[in-house]
Order: C-alpha cells, then structure tokens, then sequence
C-alpha cells in the first residue's frame, strides 16, 4: 500500500468506528458538515448495521481538493472508539496512517502495529470525570473525538462551534456540554501530541453553490415539486427517509395557511402490495401518486404493476436499492434490482426506468418520472440506493424553474368529452401509441372499466386472440417510443473514439470518472456513457457499435445492466464485458481499474499492481 | 369476466328518479353467472338502491377484486367508472382513490375468497382506516370460479359438492369488522330484497367504511343439503334481529322516533336510518354488547341479519389525515408547489 505522503492537505480519507445507537451519527454528522463549510469537497459514507442500537457501525470521510468524492477505501486515519471492532479497525489504517483510540484502557498486545502511530486520547475516562450520567457521557464521548480532530486535522473551531451553536440555541445545557466535550478533546491533544499531522485541512471555496442532501431528501422534495398529493408506502430500509422527508417537506410547504389543513395525503399502508394498490387507485383519479420502497417491496408489488402496465395507469415507483437477494443485507448498496423493475410482473412487461448518480439527479429524475407516468400512461420507476438514497452528498444547489409544467399527457376535459360521441379508452387515435384517458368524475361520457383482464382497443373484456394481440402491441410501441423522452445518456469522449467504452450507471458513475481520469493521466484513454434511463435510445446503441470492447461496470453480481443492453439493442454480446462488484459497499476506484485491468494493455496492469 | 351488452328497453311509463333516469339507466350488461345465483339478486338490491338515491352514474366508482362476486360491477351502471383490480387488494385500490378523489361514492363489492383469503389483509386495514365507502361481501363459503373449493368463511361441518366436511373454523367477516371497529355492519341475505334495500341505501349514505356481508348461495357449487350457505339453510337459520328503514333527506320526515323499538340516526348527508329492533335489549349502538349478542345467536346455529351496528360519528380517513375540504385530484398545481424561492431559502438548511 501506498505510504501516506508527507503532506497530504485537503486529500485523504478517514474513518471513524463507534457503537451503533451511542450518538455517533450527529457527531460524524458536524464532522462533515464542518468539512464542507470549511469550503472543501467531502463525501461522507454511513456504514451501518440493521440494528437499533449495540452493534459496530462505521462513518467514512474523504476529502479531495480536486472533488472527488466516490469512496476511498484507504483510509489515512482510523478514529476507532470501539473496542469490539478494533481488530480490523486497526488492520485497516494505510501503512504509515494513524490510528486514535480511547486510551482510558489501554491497548492490548495483539493490536499493536508498529508501522502506524497510535494516537491515545482517554475519552472515556475523561468523560466520567467531567460529566453526570450514563447517557450524557456517552454522547459526550463521540462529540469529545470531533475535539480532537479539530485538533489534528486543523478544522475550522470557530465553524464547529458555530454549528453547536446552531443546533443548540434554544437547550443552553447542551450547548455547554458541547463545548466542553469539543475543548477536552481539542486541549487533551494540543498538550499531548504534535498537531496537525500531515494529513490536514485547509478552507478552499469549492462549495460556494453547493448543498450537503441526502439522494431520499432530494427525491422526495422533487415529488413535493412535481405536485404529487397522495404518498403511499410500507417502511422498509433503506428508503423509508424518502417518505420521512416528503411527510417534513408536505408540512412545510403543503399545509393550507388558512385552514391549517393538509393538501396531501400520506397513507402509510399494511404493507408493500396495499402502498402499490393505493398508488393506483390515486393515479386512477387523476392524483400524481408514488411509492418509495426497496427491492423487497418491488417483489411484493409487482402483481400490480403488471395491472398499471395492462390498464396504463401512471404510477412512480422508487426503488432505493440494497443488497438482496432475499432479505439480503438491509443496510449495505447494491444494484441488484435492474431487471426486476425493468421487467416487473408476470406476462409480457417493460418499463420505464430512470437512473440517478446523485441527489441532484433524485430530485429532477423524480420531477420527470411524474411526466413520464402520465404522458405514457405507465409505471414509472426511479432506480436509486442505499449509497445516494441514505448518505450526505454535496452536489450543485437544487434548482426549480417557476414555469415548469406538470406534463400531464392526454387527459380530456368534460368540455373536449362533450363534444366527443364516445369515448374508448385504448384507442390509439393519434398514431402515437398512446390513447386517450379520463378522469372519474369528469363527464358522464368519460366513464369507463378499468381492467386487468384480457380488452380490446375500446377497454372491453376480450377473449378474442386477435383484439388482445393489439393492445399488447401497442403498449409495448408505446413503452419503447419512451426512450427518447428518458434523460438523455452523458458521455465522455475525446475528439476521436477510443478503442474502449465504459458503460455504467447511477451511483457507479463517481467512481468510473476518477478511473477514467487517473488512466487519462497514464496515458489510456476510454471513453464512457452513463445510461440515465431505460429504454435505451440510438445514443446508446451507438456508443455500443461504435467500440470495440465496452465495459459495463455495475453494482450487482448478474451483469444485469449488460444483460438490458443485450436484452434490448442489436450490440454483439461478445463485445461487452462486465466488471462488477457486488459487496455491499459503494463502488471505489479501485474497484473499476482492478475489474479493466486484466482486459486491457500492459500500462494499466502495472496501473494497479 | 364476460362481457355482453345488455339491450337497453325502456317502457314510456316507466318510473324515473329525480335526475330523470329510470332503474335501467342503473342497469349495467347481461350477467353471465349461473342462473339463480345469489349474487345477481344483490345486483337488483343495488341497482335499486342506486336509483332510489338518484345517484349520479358517472360519480359512482365501483371496484371489485377477483372472483364471481368481483366480475358484477359491470352488470350494474354501465355509465359508472369501473376498477376490476386484482384478487383480495381491491380496498387499496379504493383507498388510494377515495384519497385522491373523496367526492365520488366508491362501491366495492367482494366475495369471501377475495375478502377473507387473500384479501384478509387489505379487508381489515381498510376497515381500520375507515375509507369512506359501501363494501359488499357476497359470502357464499366457496369459490366459484375454480369450482367448489371451501372458503375461509365455510362453516364447521359444511360439506362440499362431493360431501367432504369442512373441518376448519371460519372467519367471520360481521365478527371480524366489528373487533376492527368498523362503524357501520350488516348482514343479509341476497333472497331477502326487503331487507336488503334499506340496508345498501343506508350504508352508500354512511361517512365511512360501511360494510355489508350477504349470504348469497352459489346455485352450482355449494347449495345441496349439507351446506349451511344454501337458499334453504339461510331461510330456516335466519334471525333478523334489527329492520331497517332508510328515509333520504328528500322525503319528509313524519314521524318522531321516540318509540322505545326504534332507533334513528341522522347520517351525515342528512337522510335517516330508523332501526326497529326485534329484542327490545338490542343495541346497535353498544359494540360489545353486538358481538355478545351475536355470538349467542351464533351458537344457537342462527344467522343474525340486519343493520347490526351503526356508529355514524367516527372521523372516515381523510378526517384521520386532516385533509383539505376541496379533493386533493382537484387542487390546482400552482398551489402545491412551493417555488424556486421557497427551495432556495430550504436549502440553507443543507449548506
């Protein structure tokens, strides 16, 4: 491994190791928030167990002048609190890094390494000392370790303290506690040790227009935006804060200033099937309606989604994927659900699929899912996970554009349903697959069956081969002329083509970028196109014809994402190949030049050796 | 679920409601379950209930499940919206709907299958969060469609078509919503009309979840001598414990209900249900003392028929969520969404 160089200012990664359920998230929480107001480019990952409270859990930071922000799995400093993990807390410091411990107890033999430097600060001990009460020490502990970080990683203590400040305005006892614990710790190892260490912090201005969110934050105020009023949902990690944040965004901005009541509603349903029903049933009225939920719910729904599709009611899905299959690991990233929403339910299906990278893209990918359902009358799905659903991400500043409006596709209004004879509710009249619908309640004449049953193009029950055949055509038209309409794919490419493309998708997107720039530095260029929706449109296609080898990198075991594109363009399957990883954790550098390097040239093998 | 239109004949001297419609209007296409179903007849109960209120046919949303019971919707107002959603999650559908658009009148009709199997979950929730519409449970203890299997809803000792004896206890649905809490509970019969008529008017003028199980005999599969869900078994076991009265706000109300047997509740539209109980001690008000009562009927091997709880003050679901009064389908966007300033000025709070 590499030796931490002398001075690394503004670019390493550190990771703290605490107890879950003791505090640590709001401590790790002003330790970022402190980094990004300090004007430097922060990523922050949240690695935590499916548990309340007892077990190990694990806040990585990295920060990078040059705004890299995927995960670094090597971390320059280790800040382990917990004695349960320390074993491979320890062993997983960069040779040459540091490791801060609580020396209230000291370390035992086995933990010694003697190529990094031990950094004892008795945070335990000096809590019992200074403050009453179980659970104060304990909180106390976490906000005593941001102390001394201050110290040496030269934070900014005036902005730490700002935030305390902040957060605490109105509770002066805890704002107290606060600054005594960030002082012990910041004095403890100013008298101690030599600080800062080599790996530190200057304030840069890289985060003028930027926000710190959450991918379930941003994704749930584009529904607020997109006008949704009916939510409907069963809690299920990791996608439970979407709704969580919708029900706080509806409170601020939805409640009628005159009445005090809601112009929303928020069912939480008995379970996955109900929340998908409910949706359905909302859409059928003319509602924006979604449902977030993870792979799990998408398993349970997925009968109704095959409804939606037959009798093309707009409904949007979110699917904040985790590690499956099955119950899987609740609190680990994947994107093992590709194929499932693409194709959910049983029959023939397909669906309109939307891939965001970040929270910037959960908030307008959400926005367009809405149009989307409505104008191709048809479930939508937005793709997120665990990584951008659940951490912190700094992203360019949201932006809403006061006149935007909702695409509500081809609904008629009781004046256009006057002046019709009658209405058929799948008749293709426009040549564009897509018919028009009603609203109940409308216009006596709008009034039709909805169904799942066998119809033909005038919404009747239909045995007849030939009557059914039309209709499935016609929606599969309908669901492909989608593809044009989906977020265009980004690429990357130089002047001319190079010999190798990447192919990839969502949160993987960070990681490809910083690989292909650091194999830009040695010399190999490829180029690259992120998928932003499915279908895939002619972009696509051409970029994949247009490369010898492309590589398609994803976060799942089954190549999923190679087998859509094998699945639904005409490319030689021979030519794509998979890079893929699968642990759980968000995808890292590493893991992209380990997965290109066996199938490329000599330089790049000694790239990763 | 076939589909034949039903040619539409109307007498000149046919009867019309206040909007001008005659029963036919209120009519939907030829049903095609078997000849002397029970199910056909709670059809008639409804179409004439429907006609009797003057209902609107394009502001009543029907929706049903899967299952004989389920395919009726479309032989009743040809000119409602329809919803034949999938097997036992119907309730979500409606819910979802009823949320989205509260000034339709939603009908759900069911079966025993679709309510108490697969659709037990959904049944029970949708009671809880008491969606304001009228749910009809055709019970026949059997299912139809895939011919003669037991239902969750067969008795003890029941037999089926080939004379195998159910030996599973059965859910009862009237039971099942009262622990629920359910605020409005009846139990017919699809032979009794007289009944049956009063009893859907009341419940489709119910604010909130107005449940309604008949028992309604599958003529194929499960009306022979050893079913207690025949025509002849529910006829000699049926205990009406309660008559029903439905006056609508239009007609004038005479009387003063003051006498001891009789009950009156104001619904909230402002028609009124009167109750004339049979035993002078029924309460339909008093829910324990309506499970006590029932359950004792019950073991006597009687069914228990009537509008047997009514409660007409409990808050439907929109009441729960403190909903605008305008429906939400209705609001217009500018309304419901906060802008580019009020997203600047939120994001303060992540910087």
């Amino acid at each position: 491994m590499d030796q931490p160089r002398a001075s690394r200012v503004n670019d390493f990664a550190l990771k703290v190791a605490t107890v879950n359920g003791t505090g640590s998230a709001s401590a790790n929480g002003l330790l970022l928030q402190a980094l990004f107001r300090m004007g430097i480019p922060v990523s922050g990952k949240n690695v935590f167990p499916s548990n309340i409270q007892g077990l190990p859990t694990w806040y990585e930071v990295r920060v990078n002048k040059d705004g890299y922000t995927a995960r670094s799995p090597e971390f320059q400093l280790i800040v382990a609190i917990n004695p349960e993990s320390y074993a491979r807390d320890i062993e997983e410091v960069v040779s040459g890094g540091w490791v801060l411990y609580d020396s209230t107890k000291e370390l035992a033999e086995e933990f010694q390494r003697d190529d990094v430097t031990f950094i004892g600060v008795p945070l335990a001990g000096m809590c019992v000392e200074h403050f009453q009460g179980a659970r104060t020490r304990i909180l106390m502990k976490n906000i005593m370790y941001v102390g001394a970080l201050v110290a040496l990683l030269d934070i900014d203590m005036a902005i730490v303290k700002g935030m305390l400040e902040e957060k605490f305005s109105s509770k002066k006892h805890l704002m107290d506690a606060n600054y005594q614990a960030i002082d012990l710790g910041y004095d403890y190892i100013k008298t101690h040790f030599d600080c800062p260490l080599p790996i530190r912090l200057e304030t840069m201005d890289a985060n003028a227009n930027s926000v710190m969110i959450t991918g379930n934050a941003a994704a749930a105020l584009g529904c607020v935006y997109a006008g949704a009023t009916v939510g409907a949902w069963y809690p299920i990690t990791p996608s439970t804060s979407l709704m969580d944040g919708f029900t706080e965004y509806c409170r601020r901005f939805r409640v009628d200033p005159e009445t005090g009541k809601n112009n929303f509603m928020i069912i939480q349903a008995e379970d996955e099937l109900a929340a998908a029903g409910m949706v359905i049933g909302a859409a059928w009225m003319g509602a924006r309606s979604f449902t977030p939920t993870s792979g799990p719910g998408i398993s349970l729904m997925s009968e109704f989604i095959g409804l939606a599709y037959y009798a093309e009611v707009p409904s949007v899905f979110f699917d904040v994927q985790r590690t499956g299959p099955s119950t899987g690991m609740p609190t680990r990233t994947q994107q093992g659900d590709l194929m499932l929403c693409a194709y959910a339910s049983h029959g023939d299906t397909k669906h309109i699929v939307l891939f965001p990278a970040n929270p910037k893209e959960c908030f307008e990918f959400a926005v367009a899912a809405f149009d989307l359902a409505e104008r191709f009358q048809t479930p939508t799905f937005v793709m997120l996970d665990l990584d951008i659903g659940m951490n912190d991400w700094l992203i360019p500043s949201l932006e809403w554009d006061d006149s935007y409006v909702p695409d509500r596709g081809k609904v008629l209004s009781a004046e256009e349903l006057e002046e019709i004879d009658k209405f058929y509710r799948y008749l293709d009249k426009d040549g564009d697959h897509i018919a028009a619908r009603t609203l109940p309640g409308v216009h006596p004449k709008g009034a039709y069956f909805t169904r799942g049953s066998g119809h033909d193009k005038y919404g009747s029950y239909t045995e007849d081969s030939d009557a059914y055949t039309e209709v499935m055509d016609r929606l599969l038209a309908k669901v492909e002329s989608a593809g044009d309409h989906v977020p265009a794919p980004e690429v990357f490419q130089g002047a001319t083509p190079a010999p190798h493309g990447v192919v990839s998708l969502g949160g993987c997107h960070w990681a490809v970028l910083e690989a292909r720039d650091d194999l830009a530095a040695r010399g190999i260029h490829v180029d690259y196109l992120r998928v932003r929706g499915f279908p895939f449109n002619q972009t696509v296609e051409d970029f994949l014809s247009e490369h010898e080898t492309v590589f398609v990198i994803e976060q799942n075991r089954d190549q999923q994402l190679r087998k859509l594109l094998v699945n639904e363009t005409g490319c030689a399957k021979e030519g794509l190949v998979s890079v893929t990883y699968y642990g759980g954790q968000p995808l890292s550098k590493g893991h992209v030049l380990e997965g290109l390097a066996p199938h490329m040239e000599n330089a790049l093998m000694e790239v990763v050796s | 679920m076939s589909y034949i239109t039903k040619p539409v004949a109307r007498h000149p001297k046919m009867p019309v409601n206040a909007l001008g419609l005659t029963q036919r209007d209120y009519e939907g296409s030829m049903s095609t379950l078997c000849a002397g179903c029970g199910h056909d007849s709670v059809t008639a109960a409804l179409i004439q209930s429907f006609f009797e209120l003057d209902l609107e046919p394009h502001l009543l949303a029907k929706l049903s499940g899967i299952g004989c019971s389920s395919k009726t919707p479309t032989y009743f107002v040809r000119d409602a919206h329809g919803f034949n959603a999938v097997h036992g999650r119907m309730p979500s559908i409606a819910a979802g709907a009823n949320a989205a658009n509260k000034e339709l009148l939603y009908v759900g009709i069911s079966g025993d299958g679709d309510s108490l199997s697969i659709g037990l979950g959904q049944f029970c929730h949708a009671v809880r969060r008491n969606v304001n519409m009228l749910y009809v449970l055709e019970n026949n203890g059997v299912y139809g469609l895939t011919k003669g299997q037991f239902s969750a809803s067969a008795d003890i000792g029941s037999t089926s078509k080939g004379g195998v004896a159910n030996r599973q206890g059965p859910i009862d649905s009237v039971g099942l919503a009262l622990s629920l809490g359910a605020t409005f509970v009846a139990r017919s019969f699809s032979g009794d009309k007289a009944q049956l008529v009063p009893i859907l008017k009341a419940g489709l003028s119910h604010t909130g979840f107005a449940f309604v199980d008949v028992i309604s005999p599958c003529v194929t599969f499960n009306d022979h001598k050893g079913s207690t869900k025949s025509y002849a078994h529910t006829r000699d076991h049926m205990h009406e414990v309660i008559q029903t009265d439905f006056v609508p706000l239009r007609a004038e109300i005479k009387t003063a209900y003051t006498e001891g047997s009789v009950k009156a509740v104001t619904m909230h539209d402002g028609s009124v249900v009167k109750l004339r109980k049979v035993n002078e001690d029924y309460d339909p008000s008093d829910r324990r003392g309506v499970l006590d009562y029932l359950g004792s009927v019950a073991a006597k091997g009687e069914i228990a028929t009537g509008l047997l709880y009514l409660e007409e003050s409990g808050g439907d679901m929109h009441e729960f969520e403190n909903t605008v009064d305008t429906p939400l389908v209705h609001i217009p966007y500018g309304k419901l969404c906060p802008g580019s300033a009020a997203l600047d000025e939120l994001q303060k709070e992540f910087r």
